[in-house]
């Protein structure tokens, strides 16, 4: 963002805003998905349709942060444009993954606050792991492109393995189930 | 025991006749305005423990009382007569106004992101904007960027953003020199204030050597601060700089600009790492590598 917004207060404002609205979107999506007979096929689509949304970050980058430079003097709403556009969808998704976990793994009411905690615990941490790591290490090591290809490696590989569990599970049987609700 | 006792009072009187006059928190820092005697100076995060970022003398408003202000008209070396002139980076003013004041005529734009600095700038350090001088509050990146769009030439231009304690990463990548190329008249010169330690210096080296080929590198014993120099075409030689230098000399002499030492320690020699990668948008931790 910072070759076309500059690194102003504005743009991580712009940036900060755009996730926390789309991860709002995405937390009550993902609670209302959740009602809808839920399965391990939909919440491992969740992170490959995450993974497919955020490659337009990595390879049309430019092509849309052009325009909206173009059209947008203000740097204040050209980064709120170009957030909206690059991580809106991407990150919407991610926030379903939350909610429908919890639906996921309570097993009765009794349990379900110690998992909604045990849920925001790992989240959080792992949001902490990946700041620190990013903003200490990453940058340092490789190109942001390369950070990203990382994440939506990592996305697609948990989507597989939610996919290859569900199926050691389940066997054929659920299989045939899953891709009804595929 | 004596000499400590002496030293003691001395850094005591120098305290009580520090006076401030202005403080302000903005948005991206803490400005504060303290006069010592004559000298009033600018200081960003000065709990951090920042050095003064401009000081100006309020009875000899002309004198630049820093080196590295002084040493950024070396520029005037390869481009003596710049009729338009962009300044990145505001601070106290003292470029700005001292480029007015010896090219009345020239049109000059000033970006710096922080209102705040403008305001204190104008307040207590004697800036104004003229006609043929305007500030714009902006990122110096968005600034250029459009300046290039709209088809803008300078013929001078001062990268001076780097105060305080964290470096716009945006503001050193290969992509950012080829913004500033485009904006630069065919005998413009860009002289950009940075630093001189650090495993950053290398890396800054090895990205301005790729942009511009080749720099003019101008460090002082008496300055922590580098400056680099350079244009589109190839540099001139040393014999060039020390006519222009005694062209200059009597114009720049109110300011206490000693231009006649700088020829000689204008360097193109390598000293720096030249293995070093290249900075870019996709790769710039500046701020991480300054401290290693």
């Amino acid at each position: 963002m910072a070759p076309y917004f500059g690194g102003s207060q504005y743009v991580w404002g712009s940036i900060i805003t755009i996730f926390m609205l789309a991860l709002a979107m995405g937390y009550l999506l993902g609670g209302r998905l959740s009602m809808r007979s839920p399965s391990s096929v939909t919440y491992a689509m969740f992170f490959i349709t995450a993974a497919l949304f955020s490659l337009p970050i990595i390879v049309f980058a430019d092509a849309i942060m052009r325009p909206i430079f173009l059209t947008i003097e203000d740097p204040r709403y050209g980064s709120l444009m170009a957030s909206i556009v690059l991580y809106f969808i991407p990150t919407c998704i991610l926030g379903m993954i939350s909610p429908y976990s919890v639906r996921l793994l309570v097993k009765s009411h009794e349990h379900s606050g110690n998992m909604a905690g045990q849920l925001y615990f790992v989240s959080t941490i792992g949001s902490a792991a990946g700041t620190l790591g990013t903003s200490f290490y990453f940058v340092l090591w490789f190109e942001v492109n390369q950070i990203l290809w990382g994440s939506i490696a990592a996305l697609l590989g948990a989507g597989c393995i939610i996919l290859l569990a569900n199926y050691r599970a389940n066997g054929v049987g659920s299989r045939s189930q899953a891709q009804n609700y595929g | 025991m004596l000499l400590c006792g002496v030293m003691l009072s001395f850094f005591a009187a120098q305290q009580a006749l520090a006076e401030t006059l202005h403080e302000e928190r903005s948005i991206y820092r803490d400005i504060t305005v303290v006069q010592t005697g004559d000298r009033r100076c600018l200081i960003f995060n000065l709990h951090r423990g920042d050095r003064n970022q401009t000081c100006v003398e309020v009875n000899d408003r002309d004198t630049l009382v820093f080196s590295y202000t002084r040493m950024s008209f070396a520029g005037l070396l390869l481009q003596p007569q710049p009729q338009t002139i962009l300044v990145a980076g505001l601070g106290g003013g003292s470029i700005p106004m001292t480029l007015t004041d010896l090219f009345p005529d020239a049109e000059i734009d000033v970006v710096e992101i922080d209102q705040a600095v403008v305001n204190v700038a104008k307040q207590f350090f004697f800036f104004e904007e003229n006609d043929n001088m305007n500030v714009s509050v902006s990122d110096a990146r968005v600034f250029i960027k459009r300046g290039g769009l709209t088809g803008k030439k300078y013929d001078y231009i001062v990268l001076d953003a780097f105060g305080g304690d964290y470096i716009p990463e945006h503001l050193l990548t290969r992509e950012f020199l080829s913004e500033v190329k485009a904006i630069m008249a065919a005998d413009g010169v860009l002289v950009a204030n940075t630093f001189s330690t650090s495993r950053f210096y290398d890396h800054e080296s090895v990205t301005y050597q790729r942009v511009f080929n080749e720099f003019f590198n101008f460090k002082l014993p008496t300055s922590g601060n580098r400056i680099i120099i350079t244009q589109l075409d190839s540099l001139p030689p040393r014999g060039e700089l020390v006519t222009r230098a005694q062209d200059a000399a009597e114009s720049l002499q109110k300011y206490g600009v000693p231009i006649l030492e700088y020829p000689a320690r204008l360097s193109t020699r390598v000293d720096w790492d030249m293995s070093r990668r290249v900075l870019t948008d996709q790769y710039s931790p500046a701020n991480l590598l300054r401290d290693n």
